[in-house]
Parts: structure tokens; sequence; C-alpha cells
């Protein structure tokens, strides 16, 4: 135990020498949600809108205004024909258009259904169905409240109310922040700990390490601890970002969120490790912690791409990434403010993976090197 | 416990085709300073990593300050110090950092560390750079560091592989009266070096060439039977290439390798 203790002195001293290694560590993620947070958003704002009213009346100029009074769209165009706007939308000056047929207000005065279209750009499919679903539903409030408004007795219609839960005013940032926190930890840590091992083996002190009678598992608790402390930081740093800056909140348990974090932080040291078991310069490892943990935890974790929409056989794959449990456990307690009785499953899944991954990597880090 | 540190024998390590080392046996008596000649690739390196518990034999069986290096490689560990090639200390810590965690690891107490730290920093004429980090000391000045280190916890023996490479002659000199120093207060030393003068400092030397023990003995001895004036003379007759016709031959093949009788 005394040997255990005086190698983790040294691996705080390791961490203290280099201050700026140090300081990375912690500011990183905090500078990687930032920047996450602020450019990864599905959030429909500013949409640039082309109008084609080849006969303006009161009638089509209250739907245009009803399109900019919601501040999501902004009017760049007014054009009379419909031949006018394939520029604007192939420039892309025109994210959306509403085309006025001719007699749009006439046909409204007749009381025959007027005809309208609504042209999307769809070159990004889900920005596209989002703004056509807004623009819809700005069409049908227009439609309703001028049909109030002129007391025409209509069809009895039902009307549903609609609560959307847990992220009421469905922003992409509370869906986003959680996962965030996943794919910045396990770089973070991965990472350091592939690096800081390899590292030795390259300077040779790991052979010094080797021979003393420090056994495999000694070594490892010895270079993971430290790690597991700074990614532990780094969490809490992310979490407060996240709730002062971005404003998610913060549902259920911090305690449960953060011994959450600290399993996932374990994961992916172990990751890091087992990583460094196998290689054995400093780049190959850097290389392999960033494609090793960054594709899948970007790609298969449902932090940006929903696991829901993709193909069975990637779903199936998706349960090894641990991200994946992660940001469903985060998700789950920040938004829905649930508690472990909900996720015990996630919760199981990562320590399983922790003590695979743990048990593996002190295997192949056998005593004898070779 | 009898006076023998090391018995080597029939030790064989293969990787694949290629023999690194084939049975080599040979013994160091306790106290003595053991020099482990051989070019770079005779398979220096691998005999001693079998022998300090980092790779596992093929073949053959070696016994290490009485212990077994396969099955007793925890006590083997504990008897031994190691100085690697490559360097062994932390360069982004202090001399005495460094000697403080080798002295945790080894498992002595707080005061041992204590006392043993003064004494070695003394020793080496330290005291004033005790506190800088060792990558701004002069490489030779890091060898001497190492070497303390490597006696932190006073083992029995001590393997050295190249501890002077690269390290200009008066280190070397001061290098070697370490040695001296540590082989009089009883430890044996087991040390590579393909510096021949350094050959003459040992008590006896063996030489391998291509995984065998081409020669041993002490010094005098090798180079009467030689009939050559240094030991450099004998190493350059024994590792030179048997012919040049077999040249040609792979690794995995034939080593080159002198046949008795070739070097009369």
């Amino acid at each position: 135990m005394t040997s255990l203790r005086g190698l983790l002195r040294k691996e705080f001293f390791h961490i203290r020498r280099d201050k700026r290694t140090a300081a990375v560590l912690i500011a990183l993620p905090v500078v990687q949600v930032m920047l996450f947070g602020y450019a990864i958003r599905t959030d429909v704002d500013h949409v640039r809108l082309a109008v084609v009213d080849p006969a303006p009346d009161v009638e089509t100029i209250s739907l245009r205004n009803r399109f900019t009074a919601t501040g999501v769209f902004r009017t760049v165009a007014v054009v009379p024909r419909i031949a006018d706007l394939d520029p604007l939308l192939q420039s892309g000056a025109a994210q959306q258009a509403i085309v006025f047929d001719a007699r749009f207000g006439e046909d409204l005065q007749r009381g025959v259904s007027p005809r309208l279209l609504v042209i999307t750009d769809a070159t990004e499919p889900n920005t596209g169905s989002l703004l056509q679903s807004y623009a819809l539903a700005v069409v049908n409030q227009w439609a309703s409240a001028a049909d109030g408004a002129s007391a025409v007795p209509t069809s009895i219609s039902i009307v549903p109310q609609v609560r959307t839960r847990f992220n009421p005013t469905r922003e992409s940032k509370n869906l986003f922040v959680p996962g965030l926190m996943a794919f910045v930890l396990t770089i973070i840590s991965s990472l350091m700990t592939a690096i800081s091992l390899t590292r030795e083996k390259e300077t040779g002190t790991m052979e010094a390490l080797l021979v003393s009678p420090l056994r495999p598992w000694e070594i490892i608790v010895g270079k993971v601890t430290p790690y597991l402390l700074i990614g532990f930081l780094s969490a809490v740093a992310v979490l407060v970002e996240a709730l002062l800056l971005f404003r998610v909140p913060l549902r259920g348990s911090v305690v449960l969120l953060l011994v959450e974090g600290a399993l996932y932080i374990l994961v992916s040291l172990s990751l890091g490790i087992l990583i460094s078991a196998r290689t054995s310069s400093q780049r190959v490892a850097m290389m392999f912690a960033l494609l090793g943990t960054m594709l899948p935890n970007i790609l298969l974790s449902g932090f940006i791409f929903p696991l829901e929409s993709m193909p069975r056989a990637l779903q199936v794959v998706s349960y090894a990434v641990p991200g994946r449990w992660f940001v469903t456990i985060a998700r789950g307690i920040m938004l829905k403010g649930i508690g472990l009785d909900y996720v015990w499953r996630e919760t199981l899944f990562l320590a399983a993976m922790a003590t695979v991954l743990l048990a593996a990597s002190v295997r192949s880090f056998k005593e004898r090197l070779e | 416990m009898t006076d023998v540190a090391i018995r080597v024998n029939e030790l064989t390590r293969t990787f694949g085709a290629f023999t690194a080392v084939d049975h080599i046996s040979f013994d160091v008596t306790a106290g003595e300073v053991f020099g482990f000649l051989g070019a770079n690739g005779a398979g220096k390196t691998t005999a001693i990593r079998m022998l300090i518990g980092l790779l596992q034999p093929s073949s053959g069986n070696a016994r290490v300050a009485g212990y077994d290096v396969v099955g007793e490689t925890e006590q083997v560990k504990r008897s031994i110090g190691y100085m690697s090639q490559r360097f062994s200390l932390y360069e982004d810590l202090t001399p005495r950092e460094n000697i403080r965690l080798y002295g945790g690891i080894y498992g002595l107490t707080r005061h041992q560390i204590r006392e043993r730290t003064a004494r070695m920093l003394e020793r080496l004429g330290f005291s004033g750079v005790a506190d800088t980090p060792v990558s701004s000391l002069p490489l030779g000045w890091r060898q001497k560091l190492a070497f303390s280190v490597a006696l932190v916890h006073q083992p029995r023996i001590v393997f050295l592989d190249e501890p002077t490479s690269g390290v200009d002659p008066i280190t070397r000199r001061q290098f070697w009266e370490l040695i001296y120093e540590a082989a009089s207060n009883g430890t044996t030393v087991l040390v590579t070096t393909h510096y021949m003068d350094e050959a003459e400092y040992c008590d006896r030397v063996s030489i391998m060439v291509a995984g065998r023990i081409a020669a041993m003995g002490t010094p005098a001895e090798l180079k009467g039977q030689a009939g050559v004036e240094s030991i450099d003379e004998l190493f350059v007759r024994l590792a030179r290439p048997v012919g040049a016709g077999e040249e040609h031959r792979t690794r995995g093949a034939g080593l080159v390798r002198p046949a008795d009788g070739e070097h009369q």
C-alpha cells in the first residue's frame, strides 16, 4: 500500500509540474461545451422566408404579417412571380417560400378554399420538416383566427390540446448539453490515460515500474486515480456551466448525476488504459483514443443523431458505446428528474463495462512485457 | 543461502523462428562485478529481461537471489535493482522526488527514505540540485542518480543495462567508482556494456555473440587463453562474421555463430 501511495503522489507531481496540461484538462471541456452548446442547435430561428404574391391584398398581407409576427420568420424577398423564386432558393437567400395563388383573396371572399403553396428547402431533412410544420402551424392559426373573425359557421372539428413535457420550450441545448458532457468527459479521460501510460512506455520509466514489486493493478490504480479526479472536476465544471450559462434544468438529484458521471469517467479511463496497453507510442495511442472514443460518441450515443431513427444493426452496435448509456442517464436525470429506479439498467450497463474493461486492461497489462 | 547470487541454466528465449538467447548458462557469485558483454543485438538485453522477470523464458531456468525467475517473480523483484538502457527516472521530477518515489514503491518507511535521500544526495554531490527537475541535469549526472535510485532499497543484486552509454569518460570513471562501492558493500552487480575498456574493470566477464556465450572468465584469463592484448581485441575476433559466404543468411535461419575451434 505504501508503494501505491508513492506512485499516486508521483502522478500528482507530474500534473502539478505540468500546470498547462492540467489547466487545459479542466478548461477544455468547459470551452468545448460552450462552443458546441452554441454551435450545435437544431432550433428553428431566423428563417429566411420568400413570398410570392402576384396580387397583394388585405388577406395576403395579413397572412404575411402573421409569419413575421412569430419572430421566427424573416421575410427576405417579396416577388410577384413564382419564376423569381428559384434563384432565391438555389442561392440559399431563402430557406422557405410561401406562394399565394393569384386569386387567393378573391377565393377567400367567395368562401372557396384559397390555394397556398409552401416550399421548403429540405437539404437538411430535419430542419426542412421542422420548417414545414412551423409554416403550416402559422397558416392554420391564421386560418382559424380568420374563421373566428368572419364568424362563418364551420364544421365541428376536434382541436387537440397538446403539451410537450420535459423540454416544453423544445430547446435543443437542453438535449445537447447533457450529451456534450458525455462526449467531453470521454475524450479527456481516455485520451489522458492513454497518453500518460504510453509516455511512460516511451521514456522507459514503465520498465522501472514493472521491475518493481508493484503489482499491475497497483500501477493501473496509481495511473488512473489522478485522472479520475481531474475528469470529475471537469464534469463538475461542465455541469455548473450547463446550469448557469445554458440554463439547462437539473430536475433530478445532483448527487446521482455526479455518481453516474464518475462511473462513466471510470469506463472511459479503462478504455484509455486498454488502448495504451495495446500501443507503444503516444502518437498512435492518441489516434486510437480519438478515433475509438470520439466517433462512436458523436455518431452512436444519440447525442446528436437520434438512435431511434437508426437501422437496427447500428442500434445494436450502439449498445457497446458507453456514451449512449450515459447520455440517456444524464438526460433522464436533468430533464425528466428521474432517479435510479428508472436508470438502473443503464447504470448496470456502465458498471459492467467498467468491470470488463478494467479486468481486460489489468490482464493485457501483464507483468511480463511482451 | 549459498554465495551464488545468480544461477542461469540453459536459459533460452525465442521470438518466432529467431533465437535471441540460446541455451546460456552461468553463475554469478555474491559480491561479484559481472560484465555481460556483447554487440548490439547479441541478446544481452533479452537475457537480462528474463532475469528480472520482464520476459518469460522459452526454456531453461534461472534463479536470482535464490528465487526462481518464473515461479517466484515477486520475491525476485524485491531482491533486485534495475537500471535500464533507457532512462528510468522521471525527468519532470526532482532528484529528491525521484528517490522518494522509488523508495516508496519499494516499501521503505518515511524515515528510511529521508535518511537515504540525504545520504545519497550528499554522496553524489547533488545537494545543490536536489530540487531541480532532473531534465535540467547533465546526462552523466542523471545516470549516476539513476544508479543510486536503483540501489535505494539496498537490493542484493543490481542489474545495469548499458549504464554508461553516451556518457563522457570522466563520468564513466565516476560511475565505475559507484559500482565498486556498491560491490564492496556486498551488492552483486551484473552490468552490460559495449565499452571494452570497462570490461577490464569487471571481476569476471562473459561475451555474448548471437545469443550464446562465446567466452567467459576473468579478463586476465580470457586474454591469456586467446593470446590477445585486450578484451577489445578478443571481442572483435569473437564477434566478427564466420565467413564471407555466410553473410547472406537470414537472422531466422541461423545467426552468424562462431563455431568452436574457429578462433584459435
